[in-house]
């Protein structure tokens, strides 16, 4: 059941990542709105079978009626969000670019700073946390376990925005992850591809121990 | 409930090194030689281009095996469609399929593999529009009538001006589309009425339930249920004699594999623990004894009704004679097994 007093979770990109983050957080008590880009209609059938409860909407309503965007559609394409639409919003970017799976892009390869902060320099009215991006798609239903429990699955966290973070840990721990602050959003770069944390599976004291020198 | 076997060539170990590439299709074409003695349903081939798996052109070993073997389907698992000719695959997997009597099919996929976009001269960034317009043209010239030439335009390709495409099969070949798991995929089989062949690689198995469902629903809406809409699983597994045996040969193999693969895509490797919650119960890893994987077939046919599933053995240097073996248990203990549990079902 919905609880209103959480923050209503967006979600850009119905795919892999995007149907299991969905489908997650639905099961938590979260309000989902859920997009792609050929629009709602066609995400009815998909809608209906898989995730009961979320709402079909337009790129544009996902982003004005959420409190949390969650961008889970292939990075290439980040500039075709409207960023006059995300003032004061947190953004989740769960995005990655992943060279030897989905191809060089030089706009990527030949950049100085992470993804998440080209990404934030885009949409620069929203608060971009970088985060849930090292954690295969799977993963998100499979290894989720109640706060603290054994085996707890911890997830790095990066942004600038102090509140916006504790939203978004505040989420991922709802989730049922064991959310590691890894401090401002440059540091992405240590959840990134190629780097010990991307698709590993760890505690949160291995994860800090792992990044302590870093941060 | 159909069982078979799926390689891309795993090449042996010798001494430190790798083996010879040749070595690999020779010990590819012996083990599909005895899937077909011990009474396998299904032997697939699936494209890669790298040192260890240097099953590049299934095509061809195809055809060999169709002159070699007796009753085993043959396919490719999977055809890299994206970097390929479609008019090439149609031609050589109609002249296999003709060489074996009808037993050969197409598994058409994406590929998790991506070193055929470099070699063929393709931009992964195309991936999905070059995997729609080949799948396209594929479909039509499997559906063309006997003499029926095709007149055809798409970007990726050159057109074609009311060319024949020879030799023909007497039958369509079977194709099948292929997917990890993005939904859409499991809704665009449905629309197209073709069977589907989910790559479950890891993570628990069941949550392929929903996409089954998905692919059901999907074709009730295009109006396109046939008994044409059939369900394969594709997942690593191996057999031997124990089930310790199995599972401690099994995690070398497959650990070495998801290592060098994480190498070379940066991911970090999955240790132990990884391995030992995958390779029981629902995980997707079903290494085990012949008892144990017989019973997880008939657990998994409960949820999704699959109509066939399908093991990769062969990877991290399995030595030949165990990859054989394990073969031989699928054939012989695993697959009477599993049919008498589904046959007493089905009354
Ligand atoms: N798969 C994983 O395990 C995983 C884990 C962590 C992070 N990620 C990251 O998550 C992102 C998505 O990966 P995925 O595996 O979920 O991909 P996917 O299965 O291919 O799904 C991509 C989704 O994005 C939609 N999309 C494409 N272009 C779009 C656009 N311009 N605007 C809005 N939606 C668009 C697609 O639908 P339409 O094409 O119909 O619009 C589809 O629903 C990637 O950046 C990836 O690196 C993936």
């Amino acid at each position: 059941m919905v609880k209103n007093n959480l923050p209503r979770i967006g979600v850009i990109g119905a795919g892999r990542l995007g149907t299991a983050l969905a489908k997650q957080s639905l099961s938590v008590g979260y309000e989902v709105r859920i997009s792609n880009s050929r629009g709602p209609e066609s995400l009815e059938l998909l809608l209906s079978v898989l995730l009961p409860g979320a709402i079909a909407a337009t790129i544009d309503e996902t982003i004005s009626k959420s409190d949390i965007v969650i961008l889970a559609f292939p990075l290439r394409y980040y500039k075709s969000l409207t960023p006059q639409l995300f003032i004061g919003k947190i953004v989740i970017d769960a995005m990655n670019y992943w060279a030897p799976v989905e191809g060089d892009i030089a706009e990527f390869a030949d950049a100085t700073i992470t993804s998440s902060e080209m990404v934030q320099q885009y949409l620069h009215d929203a608060h971009v946390i970088k985060t849930l991006n090292h954690i295969a798609y799977n993963e998100i239903e499979e290894h989720a376990l109640p706060l603290q429990s054994k085996g707890y699955r911890a997830i790095g966290i990066a942004g600038d925005d102090r509140d916006a973070k504790l939203t978004a840990m505040a989420y991922v721990e709802a989730l049922g992850f064991d959310g590691v602050d890894l401090g401002v959003l440059k540091n992405g770069a240590l959840l990134q591809p190629d780097t010990r944390l991307f698709n590993a599976r760890m505690s949160a004291d291995s994860m800090k121990s792992q990044t302590a020198v870093r941060i | 409930m159909e069982l078979g076997v799926y390689s891309f060539g795993d090449v042996q170990r010798n001494g430190k090194k790798l083996g010879s590439t040749s070595e690999g299709i020779t010990n590819l074409l012996e083990a599909m030689q005895i899937a077909d003695k011990v009474g396998l349903d299904f032997f697939g081939v699936g494209e890669h281009h790298t040192s260890y798996f240097p099953a590049s052109s299934p095509g061809t070993i195809l055809a060999a095996a169709a002159a070699t073997t007796k009753q085993i389907k043959l396919g490719s698992a999977v055809s890299v469609l994206s970097t390929d000719d479609p008019v090439r695959i149609y031609q050589q997997f109609a002249t296999a399929n003709i060489i074996s009597g009808g037993r050969v099919e197409v598994i058409a996929g994406r590929g998790s593999s991506t070193e055929s976009f470099p070699l063929f001269g393709y931009e992964l960034k195309d991936y999905d529009a070059l995997y729609t317009e080949k799948l396209d043209l594929l479909l039509q010239l499997n559906n063309l009538d006997k003499n029926e030439r095709i007149t055809w335009e798409g970007i990726h390709r050159a057109p074609l001006q009311d060319a024949q495409i020879v030799p023909q099969s007497d039958d369509p070949l079977k194709i099948w589309l292929a997917t990890g798991g993005n939904p859409d995929s499991s809704i665009r089989a449905a629309a197209l009425g073709l069977p589907i062949a989910y790559a479950v690689i890891g993570g628990r198995i069941s949550r392929f339930a929903p996409l089954v469902d998905l692919y059901h629903a999907a074709a009730k809406q295009y109006g396109t249920e046939s008994d044409a809409l059939q369900v394969s699983i594709a997942s690593p597994g191996y057999i031997a004699d124990s089930a310790q045996d199995a599972k401690e040969t099994f995690w070398k193999a497959w650990g070495w594999t998801m290592t060098e693969l994480g190498k070379v895509r940066g991911f970090a490797a999955p240790d132990r623990a990884h391995y030992d919650a995958e390779s029981n119960h629902d995980g997707a890893l079903f290494a085990g004894s012949a008892d144990e994987i017989a019973d997880r077939i008939i657990e998994l046919h409960k949820r999704i009704g699959h109509s066939r599933h399908i093991f990769q053995m062969d990877v991290g240097q399995l030595p030949h004679d165990k990859f054989l073996h394990s073969i031989e248990l699928l054939g012989t203990v695993v697959a009477p097994k599993v049919r008498k549990a589904l046959a007493s079902g089905k009354k």
